[in-house]
């Protein structure tokens, strides 16, 4: 058993519309909400590194739970600074939790959806789970040769959630993860490289995807996709969240949205979601809500809470 | 019967913009699919055809244009 203690994120102060986007990528401001949904995104300053993003999100996110234990601290990204060690360690270490474990998860966007995942397995023999995802996406699209249908999507931000053994505001239900190696050419970063997406291939891919482990996760507990109160999502592009409610039948409106403002931030981008959207006060009593996430890899999954 | 011309009917359904006369062309390149109404297509080509496309097989090149769709669903649809 697990529960979805609290949330916490962070993004950084710099604005960059599309209007400043725009300008340095020779297109529309226009054509990149068209295409996306996305207004503006947050860049973190040169001097910023994914740990500072992630102690943010985190210290955000312990202070809803003063003095809480954490017996195990995850930390997911993609766009980590160096190949090793990975953020985990010196994130805990900054935190007051040198000694804990702590370990990388270097999944790419699906991170946080394969975080939640695992963490609410591991809650059981390591105590609460620190899950934190962290990325500093603007370094990795400004490496030369910019791609233009890339660099207009993608932010910098970090999110976090305690997961506790014994109590929260939600209780973890199942989950369901997938990966397939078979695409992985399709999305993918690099040393030292521009971020490379195929977006047809991960569109289509997507679209077909995470419908299906949504439909996979509630067809085990016989929910119909209509009785869940709200879907978080990866926000990976306002057009695909439509397309995946499409898929699943349900009205947009169940999927909460925050693209507009922060982009796509890679495996942050869930936990960002989730935490805005639980400071609403959201998660109701026996109310099934649904986490959904997909990415490079292609890895996907799907995590069906119900509110406690 | 799998005609191009029924591919192009369901192709005119979802893009609601007239399909190139050359079989050959680019659906993509015409400008009469983006990557969001691609799924679409594929999910009425199933309908109309009778026919359930993988995931596997599931990539843009394999429906980009009338020729190449025909190709496809002459191998797989019933």
């Amino acid at each position: 058993m697990a529960f979805l203690r609290a949330f916490g994120s962070y993004v950084p102060a710099r604005v960059v519309a599309n209007a400043e986007l725009a300008a340095s990528l020779g297109c529309e401001p226009d054509w990149i909400f068209s295409v996306s949904g996305i207004l503006e995104r947050r860049y973190a300053a040169e001097s910023e590194s994914v740990v500072d993003l992630a102690v943010q999100a985190a210290t955000n996110c312990l202070t809803r739970v003063p003095g809480a234990e954490v017996g195990l601290v995850i930390v997911s990204s993609g766009s980590a600074e160096r190949r090793f060690p990975g953020p985990a360690a010196e994130t805990a270490s900054r935190l007051g939790m040198a000694g804990t474990p702590a370990i990388d998860l270097p999944v790419a966007s699906a991170g946080s959806i394969f975080g939640l995942a695992l963490g609410a397995k591991l809650a059981a023999a390591f105590g609460r789970v620190l899950l934190i995802a962290t990325e500093k996406m603007s370094a990795v699209i400004a490496r030369p040769p910019q791609d233009r249908n890339t660099a207009i999507l993608f932010g910098d931000g970090a999110g976090a959630c305690l997961i506790d053994p014994e109590q929260g505001a939600a209780e973890v239900v199942d989950s369901c993860l997938h990966s397939d190696g078979s695409f992985a050419e399709n999305l993918r970063l690099e040393f030292d490289r521009p971020l490379h997406m195929d977006g047809r291939v991960v569109i289509l891919q997507a679209s077909r995807k995470v419908p299906a482990v949504i439909r996979e996760l509630l067809e085990r507990h016989r929910i119909p996709a209509a009785s869940v109160g709200t879907f978080l999502m990866h926000q990976a592009n306002q057009n695909l969240i439509a397309k995946i409610a499409q898929g699943l039948e349900v009205p947009p409106e169940k999927f909460y949205s925050n693209i507009a403002r922060y982009g796509n931030t890679s495996s942050a981008s869930l936990l960002i979601a989730a935490a805005e959207w639980n400071a609403l006060g959201r998660f109701r009593t026996e109310e099934p809500v649904v986490f959904a996430g997909f990415g490079a890899g292609f890895h996907w999954g799907a995590l069906l809470v119900v509110g406690t | 019967m799998i005609t191009q011309e029924r591919i192009r009917a369901v192709v005119e359904k979802v893009a609601q913009k007239p399909v190139p006369a050359d079989p050959e062309e680019s659906l993509f390149d015409s400008g009469v699919l983006d990557s969001f109404a691609l799924p679409d297509m594929i999910g009425e080509l199933e309908k109309e055809f009778h026919v359930k496309v993988p995931d596997a097989d599931l990539t843009p090149r394999k429906f980009d244009s009338v020729a190449r769709i025909a190709d496809y669903l002459s191998v797989h649809a019933s």
